[in-house]
């Protein structure tokens, strides 16, 4: 177990230094760079700007530059935001867990009603309910996220006003049933779409399990349909899906990162695209990689909780 | 030897009852599948062919006109915040997100097979090299991706479609080299090997077509996903850009005016979402042909 843990940690840590390189290529290689902002000023000449640029090391090669950020993140310094100078993880931390709240809430809610709707699916496979299921987590993985997030803006808050356009609170509010208020509709969109992931792969989990050779020995044991499916296959139907608590960690941060943007909810999404915008390169290399390391934090906690629930599972 | 052997496989297919009959009927026994290619086709019509019939102009803009809600004489689904016929840049519009979302299939995918061939024949330290670049390109949720690589270029249609086929080809890769690492080993490639055919004659002639229907489905669902990028990276502002429509851009500025003119957000999202649910339904249907044991 400590060597698998070990040789996986490795693994992930080459895959950041990958990672990490080709996030800093690609904004190295973005035309304009962090200072084009500040070009535009009138009051800015030319040689106010490449002292700017020296002073701030962006005249030196892409390995000299990457070097220095590598060495210094490794040293917990992720450096400081352009925009504002407060410091990146700071900014960050600042805004992560709105982050959490919404990915958390929405998975909890997704993973009971898409799991309950696929166990349902399986069972009753062909019939009506199932087909509806089926079709409607087609069509809700099949439509744009953040037009779920205006369709929800248009309906709940211009037509029947029962909910906030946007924002994590009411200014001056904050109260718990505030947040709560206003965490509604962004939540039913991540949800909406998550179910539909998480129905699908339930449904095709308990199908592939009702069809193992030893549903069919407690079948010929005379056991009832419906301890068949409690004792004997739900809980082996439900093992996979622990790899998919990790697998979709990219699919809610991108998720999250459209409906954040749509609802003006202050988290780590809008937080990275109001950086691009403002060519906030510090703030975007750290939000990169601190989703790839939640990414791959994802899938090595899913590969050990597997093998713990399923002792079949051997690890190496 | 070899040309005896590709009329063998000729006549092997020829021989079996009905090649694009199997096809058929295995679409239509899928219902939804049917009504996708239907709405695809109907999709297609209405962007290529409709502009040609109705000759409205998508960037005319009249002032006069602004917001008008659908069925107003003139313009059947309303005009936008600056008077132009939303009709008219949803067939414009059209005629560009499904030039993108078939373009950036057809790029992702080749990439995709070409890494994954590589990697899954040759495999060694090439192999490995190339597919920790998919494991690490893989580790960056998509949209984070796609907005940071659009820094990198001028936002217009070569480059969105290009910026989409960059963050959609790993899947294809990795789903290559699992079926090119185990195909390798096959006999045929053994006996294609034997008779002196060269590593890139087995991977196109022996392997590929062997490895194709999964590449098929794949491709199908890449469709649907490119699509749906663009409306993504469109509306973020980092996409196509005004004058010229697409569904993505057209939904840009539909949230300022859903209070005015929602229809401004309902239509070019439904025609997204139409086309999007049916590409998929058609991919759901190939792989009940294809991999009929996979349900």
């Amino acid at each position: 177990m400590i060597q698998y843990l070990c040789r996986r940690g490795g693994q992930s840590l080459v895959l950041l230094l990958m990672v990490s390189a080709i996030g800093f290529a690609i904004l190295y290689m973005s035309p304009g760079g962090p200072l084009s902002q500040l070009a535009q000023s009138a009051s800015m000449s030319q040689e106010d700007i490449d002292r700017l640029s020296r002073s701030m090391g962006l005249d030196r090669p892409f390995i000299a530059q990457y070097a220095d950020w590598l060495l210094r993140m490794v040293r917990g310094d992720w450096g400081s935001s352009y925009r504002d100078g407060v410091g990146v993880l700071a900014t960050i931390g600042a805004h992560i867990g709105a982050t959490f709240m919404l990915m958390l809430v929405s998975t909890v809610l997704a993973a009971l009603i898409g799991c309950t709707l696929g166990i349902w699916g399986a069972i009753r496979r062909h019939s009506l309910m199932d087909a509806l299921t089926s079709i409607v987590a087609m069509v809700a993985l099949s439509v744009p996220t953040f037009w779920f997030g205006l369709m929800a803006i248009y309906l709940f808050s211009i037509k029947l006003e029962w909910l906030p356009a946007g924002n994590q609170q009411t200014f001056g509010d904050g109260s718990f049933l505030d947040v709560v208020h206003h965490m509604i509709a962004p939540v039913l969109v991540l949800t909406l779409v998550e179910t539909a992931v998480w129905a699908r792969f339930m449904r095709a989990s308990m199908i592939d399990t009702l069809e193992q050779d030893y549903i069919r020995t407690a079948k010929a044991k005379g056991v009832t349909g419906y301890a068949i499916i409690v004792s004997h296959a739900l809980r082996n139907a439900l093992l996979p899906m622990i790899t998919l608590l990790g697998l979709q960690i990219p699919t809610l941060l991108g998720g999250a990162l459209i409906t954040e943007t749509v609802f003006s909810w202050p988290g780590m999404g809008r937080l990275f695209f109001d950086s691009l915008e403002y060519r906030d390169y510090p703030v975007v290399m750290g939000v990169l990689m601190l989703s790839a390391v939640m990414v791959m934090l994802g899938s090595l906690i899913a590969d050990v909780l597997y093998a713990i629930a399923d002792p079949r599972i051997r690890m190496d | 030897m070899n040309i005896s052997g590709v009329q063998g496989a000729e006549l092997a297919a020829w021989s079996e009852p009905g090649f694009w009959r199997t096809w058929c009927t295995g679409m239509r026994r899928h219902k939804l599948a049917t009504v996708g290619v239907l709405i695809i086709v109907l999709m297609a019509l209405m962007s290529f062919v409709g502009p040609l019939l109705l000759k409205l102009d998508p960037t005319y803009i009249n002032v006069l006109k602004r917001a008008a809600p659908p069925l107003v004489p003139g313009h059947l689904l309303g005009t936008d915040e600056l008077g132009r016929d939303v009709l008219a840049r949803l067939m414009a519009g059209g005629r560009v997100s499904l030039t993108i979302g078939f373009a950036a299939m057809l790029i992702s995918v080749s990439i995709g097979t070409a890494v994954g061939m590589i990697a899954g024949y040759y495999r060694g330290i090439v192999g490995a090299l190339l597919m920790r670049f998919v494991d690490a390109m893989l580790s960056f949720p998509t949209i984070f991706l796609i907005l940071a690589l659009a820094l990198m270029v001028k936002p217009g249609l070569v480059s969105t479609t290009l910026l989409i086929s960059a963050t959609c080809w790993m899947e294809v890769a990795r789903l290559v080299e699992g079926q090119f690492r185990s195909l390798r080993g096959a006999e045929y490639a053994a006996a294609a090997r034997t008779c002196g055919a060269s590593n890139l004659r087995i991977m196109m002639i022996e392997l590929l077509p062997n490895a194709i229907g999964p590449i098929i489905i794949v491709a199908t669902l890449n469709v649907a996903r490119a699509i749906l990028l663009e409306s993504y990276v469109s509306y973020l502002g980092y996409g196509i850009q005004a004058p010229v429509a697409s569904w993505g851009n057209m939904l840009n500025n539909a949230q300022v005016y859903l209070g005015t003119a929602p229809w401004l957000a309902i239509v070019p999202g439904i025609a997204i979402a139409l086309t999007a649910t049916s590409v998929n339904f058609i991919g759901d249907g190939l792989r009940n042909i294809l991999e009929p044991r996979g349900r």
